[in-house]
């Protein structure tokens, strides 16, 4: 197939950036989005132009380094995918597809269609994690779970931490990637001890970051190729104002 | 040189323990005096950078990627093997040994597999107690399921995805530590040359990766955890990035590179399915429990499988091994399939593929159970193919998965470079000739949390009086140097081909002549192609854009000349084996149904390679491997 | 009270507060609404003006219409303080367009639908509300009431002010048809049993209650 290319095109963190056309003529429907831009990449080798920078890795769509909006949506138009799980038969003969970079705040473009996500790493480290030394754990069916509950947690801990939620709010919220993390552990007793302070901590990060508040339109479970609900944006309210009322100092 | 493994004495049962209270310890007021940096952030990276720091060393900690959490220990989907026993159905550390040692096809030492059975149990209270969310029954206990390879169940897991949950869990530990200011983290930073300084390991340069900047960082130990060099066949499916840069370095600074050519091929991948193509996708081998593994019993059919009735199938594994059927080790079903395939009973357009059934199963325990167990692995199935694994049997070809060869390490996980350590797939250690499922999340995370924490402190204790490692010595001046040369010579070629356009090529000589089954001539022709492709690529390649900005071309041309490199060791180390063992299967050397023939008079012994120089070939090393609890027999899954 | 500012100024305690003192305000439309229905009695509006003056003089309702106030002023207050604040998260939009929208027109567009409702609110305060306390030219009915009745009746017989009206509470209808729900949700109410029972509960407030209130000036455009 045939697929024009409008490719966000910018040099760094500071130049201003600008859309690029390409065409590709022999794109394979069974190829992959990114399998596409490394078509695309050799023929402006080929031609002596800067290929197009983006990050991917894993490409199974669980390492969450893949990140671009595809025509205006994060990670294309399929429901549940990355961008890397997005095949090419999913795109039309002759199609104008517009590829451009996240665009939050908190997500500064590195280059072209790589953004720096830093953040999410800063908002982890304010709290998500359980304080448990290595070697220091009890055993490990002392404490038997609920199943519905590790199920719970287990579909908040599925987030891949690729940013799309914020990516996809139009007030560039990380109210589901939080939501997530702070979940996970607030339905598993390990994670119980130290819930009001990692909420309280993870939350103030976020704002210091500089990331939107969350408005409850429903767009970010909507892109999330994880498919995370936003059930877990109202366990992370409930988790931050119960908190706020019970935590007697800050 | 004489490899000394550094096993301790005694009965194989009490050597870890009797090691473990007698080595030596740094106190914790020396230990702040002392600097560890820890290179990946896998399973065994992040698990080592986090316990170290923990411990109260001053770790820094470096990746490629731009989250620790990215590392591809994620990707691992099936499970982690722990010996918990909790299904009361005969499991013990001693099994879980056994397995392993019988499952790597008795190529790895007695000593350090039982030193990860003991440690195994350890790690599975260690994740819960993280809160990684562990597949549980209605109990509200820990559920199990059974792997390839062993007839118990001890495979812990979290749905499809289990090395997520498990690298989401070291990576919450290094997270902690990072607040605790204990563990400095470096992303996007990718170490391109190991500093040796008087014999010792003392730090690395590093390039980072979105300003090009070549940075000195100095310790008193480098931890290598950079995972395996699958990539070395370009399509594999480890991910893009996975490269054999770091051990690469080291080994060119001294450390030896144990049993290279071991590599695993897992059977169960999506097949190859086009010229573009960048990677393949595992389908965990966890499918084998309930999916069975089929073709047809006549050449060239190409009915649909539907419509192929039941007595015209041939299950073979099932019916060439019986005991273990569908669940036979890997590396015995990956050459099942490429022998069902060579034979013309392929399926698929390409003929390079086998099908993967789980009919049966649904009928049996309904479609929900299935979707329960294997719903996401399915979804992704159907997202790359297009097709529905409920209604159609899967098509699945074997991959390049896993390298049980890395750097060779003593039982402290050093490397014979003092100072240099190797944790996780990077090291060649635990695994022999072929690695049993659900063993390498349980590998990294052994070594990370519960051995070179330990075994760390018995060299370390001998550099509390060294000081501070100071970056601006001859060693670090030569390192930088060097590293600046390479990037300029490779900016500079400015030739006509892509980067991957040598990868590929590359990739295809090792697939085709040090991949599932290999011979003396393929071999022999492979290094002399690999030589042409190294001359081409260092006169032809081109790398668009500058070195003083982030420039991925540059990046992969760097690991890419690492692998070729490694690609030519890797024919040496399967051409001097002359023998079947594992993943390693020569053809000139197979009992007369096809198995394995090992060869344990001559080839019991790791293979070590020392570097001797650009374009030298390598110096072979053995460490004889000294069997004293288990039997050497001829592995059988009949 | 460091906390509590600190509470006041997350993204999460804004939306606390969006959401409480919008539920007042949900609160108060059910209270006006179920007082404007008494106008649709075939009693000349005398049961009508009866109510209106009992909310109009009664101390209690009178305490509880100044803290309608306060907590109206601070839910404009705040929803700008918000609008400003996400439109700094993201000040470079996407040029890209997607046919399939992925969440409600009307959830992304609460400012724009509540500023109208502001409009209309400055309008509707200063005709019903101003000069019916402030001013003192209402007539008296048959009971010798303040015939507030005969006021709304005149307004609305004129068609374009009855045009507004209606307008303005299809606006307030969106504007509900998010707020309601949402308001449970910034809340951190979700339960997979409930969560259902308020949505269905939302999507009826946001549609009666405005019908309600749009009925009134088309009724009285029929009446002329």
């Amino acid at each position: 197939m045939r697929l024009t290319l409008k490719v966000w095109r910018q040099k760094n963190k500071s130049d201003k950036g600008g859309f690029e056309t390409y065409q590709l003529n022999n794109v394979d429907t069974h190829a992959s989005f990114l399998e596409m831009m490394d078509v695309l990449n050799e023929q402006l080798i080929e031609e002596n132009k800067i290929p197009v920078a983006f990050d991917h890795d894993c490409r199974e769509g669980i390492c969450g380094a893949c990140s671009m909006v595809i025509n205006g949506r994060p990670h294309g138009p399929l429901k549940g995918t990355t961008t890397c799980q997005l095949h090419m038969r999913h795109f039309n003969d002759g199609e104008t597809v517009t590829i451009e970079p996240f665009r939050a705040n908190a997500f500064p473009v590195l280059k072209d269609l790589v953004v720096d996500r830093t953040s999410f790493e800063r908002i982890q480290q304010a709290g998500g994690y359980v304080s448990i030394g290595t070697g220091s754990a009890p055993e490990a069916n002392n404490i038997p779970i609920n199943k519905n509950d590790s199920d719970k947690a287990f579909d908040a801990a599925a987030c891949i931490g690729c940013g799309a939620c914020v990516a996809a709010c139009k007030n560039g919220s990380a109210m589901l990637f939080v939501g997530a993390k702070v979940s996970q552990y607030a339905l598993l007793p390990q994670g119980h001890p130290e819930r009001n302070e990692r909420v309280l901590n993870m939350v103030a990060v976020m704002d210091e970051e500089g990331f939107g508040g969350c408005t409850n339109t429903g767009a970010c479970e909507a892109e999330c190729p994880k498919e995370i609900s936003v059930a877990n944006i109202m366990r992370l309210n409930r988790e931050y104002i119960s908190a706020k009322l019970s935590v007697e100092k800050e | 040189m004489a490899l000394d493994s550094k096993i301790p004495s005694g009965p194989l049962g009490e050597k870890w323990s009797q090691y473990k209270s007698s080595v030596k310890l740094v106190n914790p007021a020396n230990k702040k005096k002392i600097d560890i940096i820890v290179i990946g952030t896998g399973l065994a990276g992040a698990s080592t950078a986090a316990s170290l720091g923990e411990l109260g060393y001053k770790v820094k900690a470096f990746c490629f990627q731009d989250s620790a959490r990215r590392a591809h220990s994620i990707a691992a989907q099936g499970g982690i093997n722990a010996a918990k026993n909790y299904r009361n159905d005969g499991d013990s550390v001693y099994r879980l040994f056994y397995d392993t040692i019988k499952g790597g096809d008795y190529r790895s030492r007695e000593g350090n597999v039982h030193r990860l059975a003991e440690v195994s149990v350890n790690i599975i209270d260690q994740c819960v107690a993280q809160g990684v969310p562990f597949a549980r029954e209605y109990s509200g206990l820990l559920d199990n399921r059974s792997f390839g390879g062993v007839q118990v169940s001890r495979t812990f897991y979290a749905r499809g995805q289990t090395g997520q949950q498990l690298l989401l869990g070291a990576y919450s530990a290094l997270n902690r530590q990072v607040k605790e200011k204990s563990v400095e983290l470096f992303t996007r930073h990718e170490m391109v040359e190991v500093v040796i300084e008087n014999g010792k390991a003392r730090g690395v340069i590093v390039r980072d990766l979105v300003t090009g900047e070549i940075q000195r960082h100095a310790a008193h130990a480098v931890v290598l955890a950079t995972g395996g060099y699958g990539n070395v066949f370009f399509l594999s499916t480890n991910a893009m990035g996975c490269n054999t840069t770091a051990i690469w370095k080291a080994h060119k600074k001294g450390a030896f590179f144990g049993n290279p050519c071991f590599t695993q091929i897992h059977p169960t991948c999506i097949p190859v399915h086009g010229e573009y193509q960048s990677k393949l996708t595992l389908m965990s081998e966890s499918l084998r429990n309930d999916g069975r593994v089929w073709v047809s019993k006549s050449k060239g059919d190409k009915r649909k499988p539907q419509d192929i009735p039941e007595e015209e199938r041939d299950y073979y594994l099932e019916r060439k091994y019986p005991s273990f059927g569908n669940l036979v080790p890997r590396d015995i079903a990956s050459r099942a399939a490429k022998e069902a395939c060579d034979d013309g009973r392929g399926v698929g357009e390409t003929g390079m593929a086998v099908y993967l059934d789980f009919a049966d199963a649904i009928k049996k325990y309904g479609q929900h159970v299935i979707s329960e167990r294997y719903g996401n692995l399915f979804e992704m199935y159907d997202k790359i193919t297009g097709e529905d694994p409920y209604k159609t049997p899967m098509m699945i070809y074997p991959a390049v998965h896993y390298t049980m060869g890395g750097l060779w390490v003593d039982y402290n996980l050093m490397t014979n470079v003092p100072g240099m350590y190797a944790t996780g797939e990077c090291n060649f250690s635990d695994h022999g000739a072929n690695r049993l499922g659900a063993s390498a999340l349980m590998q990294g995370l052994a070594d990370g949390y519960f051995v070179l924490p330990y075994t760390i402190g018995d060299y370390l204790s001998g550099e509390i009086l060294t000081g501070k490692i100071k970056t601006d010595s001859a060693a670090f001046n030569e390192a930088e140097k060097n590293v600046r040369a390479q990037i300029d010579k490779l900016m500079n070629v400015k030739g006509t081909k892509s980067v991957d356009y040598y990868h590929r090529k590359l990739g295809k000589v090792m697939w085709d002549k040090c991949g599932m089954a290999r011979n003396a001539n393929g071999l022999t022709e492979a290094i002399e192609e690999i030589k042409k492709i190294k001359s081409e690529f260092w006169c032809d390649v081109k790398i668009p854009g500058t070195a003083n900005e982030l420039n991925p071309e540059l990046e992969k041309a760097i690991r890419v000349a690492d692998f070729i490199e490694l690609g030519e060791l890797m024919c040496r180390d399967a051409l001097h084996r002359e023998e079947s063992c594992g993943g390693h299967f020569r053809s000139e050397f197979q009992t007369p149904d096809g198995e394995a023939l090992r060869n344990d008079d001559k080839f019991a012994y790791v293979g070590a390679w020392e570097y001797k120089g650009e374009n030298q070939p390598q110096e072979l090393h053995k460490e004889e491997l000294v069997f004293e609890s288990v039997h050497l027999t001829q592995r059988s899954y009949k | 009270m460091n906390w509590f500012s600190k509470f006041l100024t997350s993204t999460v305690g804004r939306k606390v507060v969006m959401s409480l003192t919008g539920l007042f305000l949900i609160s108060f439309l059910l209270v006006h609404c179920s007082i404007n229905a008494l106008m649709f009695l075939n009693d000349g509006g005398l049961f009508f003006n009866e109510a209106a003056h009992f909310m109009a003089t009664n101390i209690l309702i009178r305490t509880i219409e100044i803290f309608l106030f306060l907590f109206l002023i601070i839910h404009i207050l705040q929803s700008v303080a918000i609008t400003r604040q996400n439109m700094k998260a993201r000040t470079i939009s996407y040029s890209g367009t997607s046919s399939t929208a992925t969440s409600k027109w009307y959830s992304r567009s609460m400012g724009i639908l509540g500023s109208l409702i502001l409009v209309f609110l400055v309008i509707h305060l200063k005709d019903f509300f101003i000069s019916s306390r402030f001013t003192d030219h209402l007539g008296l009915d048959n009971n010798g009431t303040p015939d507030m009745y005969s006021e709304v009746k005149e307004a609305f017989q004129n068609p374009a002010y009855a045009m507004i009206y209606i307008f303005s509470m299809i606006v307030l209808a969106y504007h509900l048809l998010h707020g309601f729900q949402s308001a449970f949700r910034s809340l951190g109410i979700y339960h997979k049993k409930y969560t259902p029972v308020i949505e269905f509960l939302g999507i009826a407030f946001s549609i009666i209650v405005p019908a309600v209130f749009a009925a009134m000036p088309i009724y009285f455009l029929l009446k002329k």
